[in-house]
C-alpha cells in the first residue's frame, strides 16, 4: 500500500527531527542540529534493510518516490515565498557580505573535495519528466 | 457577487491545491522558456527557481509583506507548499535510493567542509562589516553570522544583544547568500567540479543554506540534492553553536 511508504518516510522524518532537536538542546543551541540529515540516514538505512529482505514492495516505494519527485516544485514554491524585497533592501553591505561569502565558498569546493581523492562523476543524465 | 468573486473564494479556500496548480503552470512555462529560448542550455528548474524569486519580489512589492508571493491572498497556499515542513519532508524523500557507501566515503571531507564553511563565510561577512565602518564586536559578529545563514545571524545577534537594525542586516546578508546559491550554482557547477556525490556533500557543508543548496543543486543535477542537503542541515546548528560563543569571543578579543 502506498501509505506504508508515506508513513515510513514520515516516521524517518519525525525521528530525525526529534533527534536533531534533542541534539540542539544538548548543545545549548537554539536550532535543530542536522534533523533532516539524520532523517535521511534513517531512510537510507531502513529502506536498504527492507529491500534486502524483500519487504519493500514497489507500491510501497511509490509512496516515497512521489514525494522525492515533488521536491523541485516545492523548491520553486519555496523560492516564491522568500523575502526578496528585504534582501535587496539590505543595501550594498548586506549584498557584499552575502555575495562574497558565496564566492569564497565556491572557491573552496574544489579544494576540500580533493581531500582523500576526488569522487567518481555521476553518469550522464537522461532528461527527466 | 460576481463570477470573479466566486473564483477567488474557491482559490483562497483551497490554498494548497491552488498552489499545486500555480506552481505547475510556472514550471511548465519555465521548461518552455528553457527549451525554446535557451535551447535547453539553462535548465528548466533553474529558470523556474529564478521565476519564483522574481514572483516573490513582485509579491513583496505589491503587498509590503515578508513572505513574497505567499502574501497575495489567492496564493497563500504557495507559503504552505514552500514552507519548512514540506521542504524538509521532500528533501528527506530524495535520500531514498542513495548509496550509503558514498556518504561514508565523503565523511571526513564533509565534516571539514562544515567547519570551513561556517568560518569562511563568517570571516568574509565580518570583514565586510568592518570595511563598512562597524567597529563593535557585537555588530561585526552578528553580520558575520548572517553571512553564514539567515538563521545563524539573528540567533547569534539576539544571544549577544545586537540592535534590531543590525539583526535585519544580518538576515538580509543571509538572504542574499541563499538566493545567489540558488541561482548561481548551475553556472559554476562545472568549474568547481560539482558532478559527484562527494563534491556535492562538500558543497552542502560549505554553503550551509538549506534553501540555497536545495535549489542550486536541483537546478544543476537533481541526483546531487540528497548529498548536498544532508551536510547542509548540520551547518545552521554548527553556526548557532559557534556564533555567539567562540566566534564572538574571538572578534571581541580582536577589536576590543
Amino acid at each position: 500500500m502506498v501509505i506504508y511508504g508515506v508513513a515510513l518516510l514520515a516516521g524517518c522524518f519525525l525521528g530525525g527531527m526529534f533527534l536533531g532537536d534533542v541534539l540542539g538542546v544538548a548543545l545549548g543551541v537554539q536550532a535543530n542540529v542536522g534533523g533532516v540529515g539524520i532523517a535521511m540516514l534513517f531512510l537510507i538505512l531502513i529502506s536498504d534493510a527492507l529491500i534486502k529482505r524483500g519487504r519493500l514492495k514497489p507500491v510501497t516505494r511509490d509512496g516515497v518516490v512521489f514525494w522525492s519527485a515533488i521536491y523541485i516544485p516545492v523548491i520553486v514554491a519555496m523560492a516564491a515565498r522568500q523575502n526578496v524585497v528585504a534582501a535587496l533592501d539590505g543595501g550594498l553591505m548586506a549584498f557584499l557580505a552575502g555575495a562574497l561569502a558565496v564566492l569564497a565558498s565556491f572557491l573552496l569546493v574544489r579544494v576540500i573535495s580533493r581531500i582523500g581523492g576526488m569522487g567518481e562523476p555521476l553518469p550522464p543524465l537522461e532528461d527527466e519528466g | 457577487m460576481s463570477v470573479l468573486d466566486s473564483l477567488s473564494n474557491v482559490l483562497v479556500a483551497n490554498g494548497l491545491v491552488t498552489a499545486f496548480a500555480f506552481v505547475g503552470i510556472v514550471i511548465w512555462l519555465s521548461y518552455l522558456v528553457s527549451n525554446k529560448l535557451t535551447g535547453g542550455r539553462i535548465h528548466g528548474s533553474a529558470i523556474a527557481i529564478l521565476a519564483g524569486l522574481v514572483l516573490a519580489w513582485a509579491g513583496g512589492v505589491v503587498t509590503g509583506g515578508s513572505a513574497g508571493l505567499a502574501d497575495v491572498s489567492v496564493l497563500t497556499g504557495v507559503g504552505v507548499m514552500g514552507g519548512g515542513m514540506l521542504r524538509d519532508f521532500t528533501i528527506v524523500a530524495t535520500a531514498f535510493g542513495v548509496n550509503f557507501d558514498e556518504i561514508r566515503r565523503a565523511g571526513a571531507s564533509a565534516g571539514i567542509s562544515l567547519v570551513a564553511g561556517v568560518l569562511g563565510s563568517f570571516v568574509v561577512g565580518a570583514l565586510v562589516a568592518y570595511a563598512f565602518g562597524y567597529t563593535d564586536a557585537v555588530s561585526i559578529t552578528t553580520i558575520g553570522a548572517g553571512a553564514a545563514t539567515y538563521i545563524v545571524g539573528p540567533v547569534t545577534g539576539s544571544a549577544i544583544g545586537a540592535s534590531s537594525d543590525v539583526i535585519a542586516l544580518s538576515i538580509a546578508a543571509g538572504l542574499v547568500k541563499s538566493m545567489m546559491v540558488m541561482t548561481g550554482t548551475p553556472f559554476v557547477a562545472k568549474a568547481v567540479g560539482l558532478n559527484n556525490a562527494k563534491s556535492a556533500m562538500v558543497f552542502g557543508g560549505l554553503m550551509g543554506t538549506t534553501s540555497g543548496v536545495a535549489g542550486g543543486l536541483a537546478a544543476t543535477d537533481k541526483r546531487l540534492v540528497p548529498y548536498g542537503a544532508m551536510t547542509a542541515t548540520f551547518y545552521t546548528g554548527l553556526g548557532c553553536l559557534l556564533g555567539p560563543s567562540v566566534l564572538y569571543f574571538t572578534v571581541r578579543a580582536l577589536v576590543g
